[in-house]
């Protein structure tokens, strides 16, 4: 039966005219809905060195208190510590993840900080690539882990980027969206904080160091992400304590020499952390996360196995077709090294067993030596035996023979002695 | 909501599902603008919705499709005199792009002329699976491409509309094999087309008698008992589900009645109003399709019904002995009517009780 299927391309598409409400208007409020039942996952992971106020600035912005302890400083390399929670706003479920880097920056060679950070980055997109290329898979309820946002934290010194700073975004800059932030920012003051950001900005900027750019593509948030991308890095201060000031209270650090509220946009800019991280860009940056270095590393990874795109001149190939091979041809090696360890299994039992024969022949051998020695003997022996029984024999033959001659040498003697005597006793006469 | 998945290891590589007990705010953090930034995000995309209509030729198909989305879709297919009946069912899409209220909508409607209609109708739904599968593989093809578009078009079929006879009988051999075969690839709403020709009575009857084939043939339509998510949803739907298949009349052009302008077909004795709840069950068609469960419909295809197709597909190629070189994501077949049997994927980890199949 044939089938002709007529499809317009893509330049036929045309607009039509509705002639009155049809009210697929309510498509996107569906689209809210659908996501607001699932809840909404975000990352977030904080590189800074120890003591720098990561835990502090996270309690601050989301206005809770996260159990944590305070690291030591005596950490024999980096570590990252993950942990998850659950915050609910009016109807919107988040699943907050936030990862600390504990140690980051305490050891005496730094050399290897930043790999640590990059294995624990790769090793989430790698979960999420493997759950995506499983057969039975559930994508619509997968808890995704991958890093949403790195708040990355500059130490207040008011001269320029440490080469470890540098260094580390480097290499994460390609994997992860990296928002810069000066740490501490009370110890700064303020025309000093403006010489310090611009020497940021001017030593990221040489050094190719690919910071998360704010979206302004879209009319609505183009303005105000514009606005707020000049104060790059923001200089935040956290805190989770509250002082009264005026007749309210607020978060706030208290000094002898005055008090630096945590939202009074002049003291820092912490407010403008808040809003450009959570009310304005969070689905952006999940969205960048998804579609640009998570597709890259796939990309990457995939290529590292081995697998092409379509061939011009031959059929497509396909992932599934290529990883299929790739399989077998595993599975054929696989096979084959089993082979070869039993063939090796087997020649030693048999050499072992030869050797085991060689011993038993040799014993044998051994013992039909002693065997055989042990007759000689045997026959020496009783070859002596007869001898000596025949030299018996012969002495004995003698002496009775000595004893006969020697009788009748007697008797003889007598009837000499005799006849002498007769003789005698005839001369006498 | 969804059972929090256990990771395996709670090592370095993951960190734990969330299980620890909701942390209390102890004030306004502003989670909550992130439903605004998906709104502002989703409407400057747009939105995409294909949607096809199987039934005879002269149930009104073509008429419904412009009802619906209020617009000329494509002419009333009219058959001419001297216009032979087309012999083999042939497809055929148009798109379009609609906007109403800044919400732009990629609609494509695929209408399958000939269904049906010749005098041997064994296995005129292969070309129609066929084309529903072909269209799942386009996505799959484009899914495992290494570099992927950041966003693959959407060609599925969301939902299906099928168009029963008014017999004011039952379900006919043709319709409860089609039925049968095509509820497990797609989203199936079943309408009673042409309801005019139909009482009040005769029509909640016939409804009654199609419900019951329908559950006597193990068939799920849309909205399917077991992708409920809660109560509510359970609710709503079951609402929904006592009046599938809905009796609907189409009507293209206006008419005045009592003073207001109304789309409706004027006959002798009357006019029927097509938005009239009291005269067709066209609004409440018109709210499932377009008004509430557009993106649910939209939903299902993509995490159940593309799943089942891409777990049967990947399969398929396991199966495969090695051949000489690369082989084994086999070609789509050329017939692409194997169906992937019922629904391995579960969206929800239980499993309804009174299910029957």
């Amino acid at each position: 039966m044939a089938v002709a299927v007529g499809r317009p391309s893509n330049e036929e598409l045309r607009n039509l005219s509705l002639s009155g409400h049809v009210g697929f208007d309510s498509l996107p409020d569906q689209l809210v809905n659908k996501s607001t039942s699932q809840g909404f996952c975000f990352n977030i992971l904080c590189v800074g060195e120890t003591g720098i106020g990561k835990s502090t600035l996270m309690d601050t912005l989301f206005n809770t208190k996260f159990e944590s302890d305070p690291a030591t400083h005596n950490e024999p390399g980096v570590r990252l510590k993950a942990r998850s929670y659950e915050l609910q706003e009016s109807n919107v479920r988040l699943k907050l993840t936030i990862v600390d880097t504990v140690g980051f920056g305490d050891q005496i060679n730094k050399d290897d900080s930043y790999k640590p950070i990059v294995e624990y980055i790769d090793a989430q997109f790698e979960a999420y690539l493997q759950e995506e290329l499983k057969i039975k898979r559930s994508l619509f309820n997968y808890h995704d882990t991958r890093i949403h946002a790195c708040l990355y934290f500059i130490a207040p010194t008011g001269h320029s980027l440490k080469s470890l700073d540098l260094v580390t975004m480097k290499k994460l800059d390609s994997k992860v969206n990296i928002i810069p932030i000066i740490a501490k920012a009370d110890t700064i003051a303020k025309n000093e904080l403006h010489k310090f950001k611009s020497k940021i900005m001017s030593e990221l900027v040489s050094n190719g160091v690919q910071i998360y750019q704010f979206p302004t593509d879209e009319e609505t948030v183009a303005e105000i992400n514009a606005t707020m991308s000049v104060h790059l890095p923001f200089a935040v201060v956290g805190s989770t304590e509250e002082v009264k000031i005026g007749n309210k209270m607020a978060k706030a650090r208290q000094y002898p020499w005055g008090v630096v509220q945590v939202e009074n946009e002049n003291h820092c800019d912490f407010v403008k952390l808040r809003e450009m991280l959570i009310r304005v860009n969070m689905e952006d940056l999940r969205e960048q996360t998804h579609s640009r270095h998570y597709e890259l590393y796939r990309r990457c990874k995939l290529e590292e196995m081995g697998f092409k795109d379509t061939d011009p001149d031959s059929k497509p190939f396909s992932l599934q077709e290529t990883y299929e091979a790739k399989r077998n041809e595993f599975l054929g090696e696989l096979q084959k090294k089993e082979e070869e360890m039993r063939q090796m299994f087997v020649m030693r039992v048999k050499e072992k067993e030869a050797e085991l024969k060689e011993a038993e022949k040799e014993l044998h051998e051994k013992f039909d030596l002693l065997k055989r020695t042990h007759q000689e003997e045997k026959k020496k022996v009783e070859d002596k035996k007869k001898e000596l029984e025949e030299e018996v024999n012969n002495f004995q033959k003698k002496k009775a023979a000595a004893q006969l001659l020697q009788s009748q040498a007697q008797q003889s003697g007598a009837q000499q002695t005799k006849k002498d005597k007769d003789k005698k006793n005839a001369s006498f006469t | 909501m969804d059972p929090l998945r256990r990771s395996p290891s709670p090592c370095t590589s993951r960190p734990p599902s969330p299980r620890t007990p909701p942390c209390e705010m102890l004030g306004h953090v502003g989670i909550e603008a992130v439903l605004e930034q998906l709104k502002i995000k989703a409407m400057k995309m747009g939105f995409e919705f294909n949607i096809m209509v199987v039934g005879q030729s002269g149930l009104g198909k073509s008429t419904m499709v412009n009802t619906l989305f209020k617009s000329k879709m494509w002419k009333s297919t009219l058959p001419g005199l001297g216009v032979p009946m087309p012999q083999t069912l042939q497809l055929q899409s148009v798109t379009h792009i609609i906007e109403e209220n800044g919400v732009k909508l990629k609609l494509t409607v695929t209408d399958t002329p000939g269904f049906g209609d010749q005098i041997n109708n064994d296995k005129c739904w292969d070309p129609i699976l066929g084309y529903i599968n072909g269209q799942y593989e386009r996505y799959l093809q484009e899914e495992i491409l290494i570099t992927r578009q950041r966003h693959i078009p959407d060609t599925r079929v969301h939902c299906c509309v099928y168009f029963v006879p008014p017999t004011g009988h039952c379900l006919r051999p043709l319709d409860i094999e089609f039925l049968q075969r095509l509820c497990r690839t797609v989203n199936v709403v079943p309408v009673i087309a042409r309801a005019d020709s139909l009482t009040i009575e005769e029509r909640e009857a016939f409804r009654r008698r199609i419900q019951h084939d329908l559950r006597a043939h193990c068939i799920e339509v849309y909205p399917q008992k077991c992708f409920d998510e809660d109560i509510s949803d359970r609710i709503l739907n079951s609402k929904i589900r006592d009046r599938i298949p809905f009796a609907v009349v189409g009507a293209d052009q206006e008419h005045l009645v009592n003073g207001r302008c109304v789309l409706g077909r004027k006959t002798k004795w009357g006019i029927i109003e097509v938005e009239n709840m009291a005269h067709c069950e066209f609004p409440l068609l018109r709210d499932l399709l377009i008004r509430s469960h557009l993106q649910d419909l939209k939903d299902i295809t993509h995490n159940v019904h593309y799943e089942n197709y891409r777990v049967f597909r990947l399969n398929q190629s396991h199966a495969l002995p090695r051949g000489p070189g690369w082989v084994n994501l086999a070609p789509a077949p050329a017939d692409l009517t194997a169906t992937p049997g019922p629904w391995k994927v579960r969206w929800q980890a239980h499993d309804s009780s009174d299910e029957e199949c």
